[in-house]
Formats: structure tokens, sequence, C-alpha cells
């Protein structure tokens, strides 16, 4: 309970400094402010930072891991690996890996936005040393007896360092905390099924409880087979999260990357407040191959491509990976202040 | 199968019929006392269906549909048409009509009955206007404190081409982030099959029943061995493997219980399907009554947030 009053206290204490230095440039360029209202960007990090050690840590430790211990883990940012080259997916040129990774797997020569891992995305996105998983741990559930399916989440955990398709957990970025969430395509396609849907739910939960900003980038191939009908289920779930998150006030951003489709798009991809997507990326319920089957005609070219989405009015923007963080800030800014008039 | 003994039944139905149409004389009458034992036996063997038995059966064309149920089951039919965004899908019939003069919302997936109006009624997928006028009509409901009644029977949401463009994805979405926080009680009931997100995005509600020979899951069988096999044909082996009859979804809590029918399926004795679905309706929506506005929605978004809950509490043992 007092943690939760503390919180109170922080956001009241930001809102009255926020009104107070906005009255302040307004009531003349000649008035001088008060040094504590005029911090430098680099001052108000440090600050933040040294909350952490000032009994803060303790309001958010109930609920995510120490930040940086996850770092710590060499499967957090994958070390240079053997390959010493990676090829672009789109114009096929062999890129040196270390070039490839500066880019954020961008293609240094053509532009293309090329599959990029949960964990490197995350650390891409987020301040250093800011980022800290939330605590979900969900059991492996096989409700169909799927054969080989407990091998193969074993492997892929092994593989990719990540206990299930989605990554969560709180991060700042530039200064603006959020619950950040990241689905790993390298993980079964992001597919959703229970241990997805209950991490995402429940990360809408948390969000809620520190009013924090929730930002999601989705990707996936859609509902879980392996899982059945519980799979479905998800897609419920996690769009009543959402729905109830959002009737509470909290900021829900949608980042769509290649490739949301099925139930994940046809779910909490498709709930944002606001939704931006990255250049090219594939968007859409139903794949590529099964409409082609079922109209009996080739796609023209650039369906379902995130472009296509802007223009028919589902994506508010389409955002560069390099400009991610930048755009990601500015509408965290834009939210930070929510009372009229100010 | 199931399928070579319904087909079986259908030819000695049809040769009854050409019987007793014959004037009536002895050698006729032995026929058709025949034809009759030989089919009470063949309706004996319907007694255990198997998965794809039941995926035959919840996709049989004489399966009782949309209409013949809102026509048993309520008065006063009024329907609705348009998304009022400017389209209309005619794969999703709905309206408001009284159910024991109690006014409610009703509305579900339509098929058709013959292949004249499965074409016109795209098989009963629907495409993002459809989806966003049974929202209309949900909505609506809401404002004029009506319940909702669903019957869902979809192969599953229209993969087309202007379904794309449209927002197929959104308007899925939508409903069940809509759905969930309805103020209202809403009850589903699977009469069919129930694929994928074209079947749930009229499906969140406070009670789920399934007719007993009804199937529901996350991909048609064909659906889900070819994504995962790559091989549509070992569509009865995905039958096996899904877990999608109404038995297996009890057990999953997706269910809240299943409305039972003749031996053979629905189309056996439609009448008996519609007198069970009229009493868990009624017992349904008199427990219901008893709730608040706020109490229906946290109800309804409970039931989905913990619905696998027993099952993750029991994997971590």
């Amino acid at each position: 309970m007092r943690d939760k009053e503390q919180l109170y206290v922080n956001h009241w204490y930001e809102d009255l400094y926020n009104c107070f230095s906005h009255f302040l440039q307004k009531i003349g360029s000649g008035v001088k402010t008060m040094s504590i209202f005029n911090r430098t960007k680099a001052e108000q990090s440090e600050d933040s930072a040294g909350s952490k050690h000032s009994g803060h840590i303790s309001d958010y430790s109930e609920d995510f891991e120490t930040a940086g211990k996850d770092n710590k883990d060499k499967s957090e940012i994958p070390e240079d690996s053997v390959v010493e080259t990676i090829t672009c997916s789109a114009c096929k040129k062999e890129i040196p890996a270390e070039q490839m990774r500066k880019c954020l797997c961008v293609c240094p020569e053509c532009g293309a936005h090329n599959k990029i891992s949960a964990k490197r995305r995350m650390h891409s996105l987020v301040d250093p040393g800011t980022f800290r998983k939330l605590k979900c741990p969900v059991p492996f559930v096989d409700p169909l007896a799927y054969p080989d399916y407990k091998d193969k989440i074993e492997g892929l955990q092994d593989k990719t360092g990540l206990d299930e398709a989605v990554l969560l957990g709180m991060g700042e970025i530039e200064g603006h905390k959020a619950m950040i969430g990241v689905m790993g395509s390298e993980f079964l396609m992001a597919s959703m099924g229970i241990a997805v849907g209950e991490k995402i739910t429940h990360a809408f939960e948390i969000a809620d409880k520190y009013k924090l900003p929730f930002i999601m980038f989705t990707a996936s191939g859609g509902a879980r087979m392996q899982e059945g009908i519980l799979s479905l289920m998800q897609m419920a779930k996690t769009s009543a999260a959402a729905q109830r998150f959002g009737e509470r006030g909290g900021l829900y951003v949608v980042a769509l990357t290649h490739p949301t489709t099925g139930g994940v798009s046809a779910s909490f991809a498709m709930l944002g407040d606001i939704t931006i997507a990255e250049p090219d990326a594939l968007i859409g319920f139903a794949g590529p191959r099964v409409i082609e089957q079922t109209i009996g005609q080739k796609l023209p070219a650039g369906f379902q491509r995130a472009e296509f989405q802007e223009e028919h009015g589902f994506v508010d923007q389409i955002v560069p990976r390099a400009e991610m963080r930048e755009v990601l800030s500015q509408i965290l800014r834009l939210h930070e202040k929510r009372r009229w008039p100010l | 199968m199931i399928r070579d003994i319904d087909e079986r039944i259908q030819d000695i139905d049809k040769e009854i019929e050409t019987e007793s149409s014959k004037e009536s004389d002895y050698a006729a009458d032995v026929k058709i006392k025949e034809l009759k034992s030989e089919r009470k036996k063949l309706l004996k063997q319907c007694s255990n269906p198997t998965p794809a038995d039941k995926v035959y059966l919840a996709r049989h064309k004489n399966r009782p549909k949309v209409d013949d149920y809102i026509n048993a089951l309520f008065d006063d039919f009024f329907v609705q048409r348009g998304d009022a965004l400017g389209r209309e899908d005619k794969s999703i019939l709905g309206g408001i009509a009284t159910f024991h003069g109690v006014p409610v919302t009703v509305l579900g997936h339509r098929k058709g009955r013959n292949i004249n109006e499965n074409m016109e009624y795209n098989f009963g997928m629907p495409e993002p206007q459809g989806y966003r006028k049974a929202m209309r009509m949900m909505k609506q409901a809401e404002k004029f404190d009506r319940p909702i009644i669903t019957f869902i029977d979809t192969p599953g949401a229209y993969p087309g081409l202007e379904a794309e463009e449209n927002g197929q994805a959104n308007a899925i979405a939508k409903n069940l982030a809509e759905m969930s926080a309805l103020k209202v009680p809403v009850i589903a009931i699977v009469t069919g099959e129930g694929s994928s997100g074209g079947a749930l995005a009229i499906g969140v509600a406070n009670s789920v029943y399934m007719l007993e020979n009804a199937v529901y899951s996350v991909l048609s069988p064909e659906g889900f061995a070819s994504i995962l096999w790559k091989d549509s044909s070992r569509s009865a082996e995905a039958c096996d493997l899904m877990k999608l009859t109404a038995q297996d979804l009890k057990r999953f809590h997706v269910i809240d219980g299943i409305i039972p029918e003749p031996l053979g399926g629905a189309h056996h004795n439609p009448q008996k399907v519609y007198r069970e679905l009229d009493n868990m309706l009624v017992a349904e929506l008199t427990k219901y009554k008893k709730m608040s506005p706020n109490e229906l929605a946290r109800n309804r978004y409970e039931k989905f947030r913990h619905m696998d809950a027993a099952i993750i509490a029991k994997a971590k043992k």
C-alpha cells in the first residue's frame, strides 16, 4: 500500500513540476527560473538513476527483475558468433555481420529491414542499464500432447535465450519509463500460445498497476497451432486486457513489425491508441498464400505491407528502425502531461 | 465412418418416400418396413462418433441453421442490416427479437442451405463489415439493456483481398476487445463449426455452449494440417489431435455446457435441440438477471482471463 502511495506522490510531484516550469517559462523570458527547474537532461537522468537506490527500487522489484541482471546473462545480447557475414533477405548481398548489427539489421546497401532478434531489439530501444525483465514465469503447457512439442520448446529456449516468444519488461526510452514488449520471431514464428498470452495479459495488468505506458512490438505468425483451442482463447484474453488497460487510461502503443499476421494481428496488435509500423512489414489477418488459394489469383505487389496498411487507414506512421527510439520517445513525451488546461 | 452411414440413411429416406408415394400394396408395405428397420439399425451405429465424424456432422447441409434457431426460439424478429459504415455482409444474420417476451439481440453466422444460398452468404465467412455489423448490434443491445445471444457456425473469417483492405484483423480485434466489456449478458452457442478468430469474434460471452456434435477449434482441421504438415489431406489425423469436440472443450473450461443432440445429429430431430436450447437460455438468463451491469462485464472478463488458469496450475506441479 505504501508503495502505491509513494508512486502517486511522485506523479503528483512531477505534475506540479511540469505545470510550474511551464508557468515560469510563460510569464517572461527575463525571469530567471530557479535552478531546480533548469536541470539538464543528464542531471535528470542521473537523479532517476539515483532514485533507484533510494527506496524506489522496492516499488518495482515485486514485479520486475533487477536492472542489468539480464544483461549479465550472455544470451542477452548475442555475442559475435562464428558467422562473419549476413545475407540481406531483400538484395541478397553479403554484409559483414558487425556492420549489420550496427545498423540494427537494416541492410546498409538496400535499406531492407531484416529480422532482428527480440533481445537485440530491446537493447536498441532502451536507455543502457534501464531494462528490468517482467517477472512472469509460465510453466510449459501441452494441452494437445502434441508430438515432440516439449523438445522443440526446450531447444528454442536454449538457442534463443528467451523463455518464450515474447520478451517483456520495464525500461526507459530517453528517460521515459514504459512497459515494453518485443515478440521474437526466432521463437516458433512468435506464435501465441498460453505462455505468450499469459505474459502479455500480465504485462497489461502490471503496466496498469504502476501507471506505465505500454509499448508492444508485434511480430507473429498467429495463434500457436500446437496448443489448439487454448491458443485461440489467448486472443480474447489479451484483447480484453488491452481494453481494460485502455478504459483505465493507459497509453498503449503498438509497433507492427514483419510479419504480424493471424491471431496476433486480430487481437492486441490492432488495439493500440497509437499504431506505428516498420517499413515493408507484412501486416494482415490471412496469410498471402491462403488468400491467393482462395481467390485464385496473384496478389498485387505491396499487398498487406505496412505502406498498404497506412494507405488504408490502419497505421498512424511508418517509422524506420533507426528512428524508432526517437519517435517512441516523442509519443511518450506527448502523453506525459495529461491535464487540461495547462 | 458416420459419413457412409449418413449417406445410406439419406438414400433410405428417399426410397421410403418413393415407396410411400406409390399406391399402397402389400409388397410396398413390406419394403417400407424393411427400410425402416434398416434405418433404425444404421442410426444405432451413430452412437459414438469420432472427432472426424463430428466435423462431418457439424458441417452437415441439413443441420439446423441460424435462421432455424431464430425462428424456433424467438418471436417478433426484426432483422438489422449493415455496419453503418457503408457496407453490408450477408454472412451474418441478426436483429432484435423477443425471448419469452423479453427483448434480446440475436445474431449468428449464416451459411445457407444450398449452393445458391452458400454463394450468396459466402459460406458463412464474414468480411470486416460483418463483424462491424455484429458489433453495432451488440452496442445497441447494451444501450437498450438487452441480453445478447449469438450462434456460431463458420469455417472462419473470409481470407479475401477486399477483406484485408477493409481491415479484417482490425474488425475482429475490436470485437474481441469490446465484447469483453459489454454490460449486458452475452450467451454464445457453437451450433456447427467454430473455426478460428472468425468464430471467436462473436464468441466472447459470459456463457459459451456447444451442441454435442459441434466443433470449435483454432483453425479448420484442413488448415491445421496444411500449416503444420504442409498437407491438408491429413485433416482426419488433425481431427484426432486437435481436441475440437464439445467434450474436450468442456474439459479445457473453454465452454460451460453441452446441448445434447439426437442420435445421428441435430438434423434428425431439430425440435429436441430447440427445446434443450430454450431450457438452457431460460436458466442462463435467469442467472444473469441477478447481476449488475458492471458485474456482468467483470464476470466475462474474469472468465477469459482465468480460462486456462487450471491448466497452467496443473502444469506447475
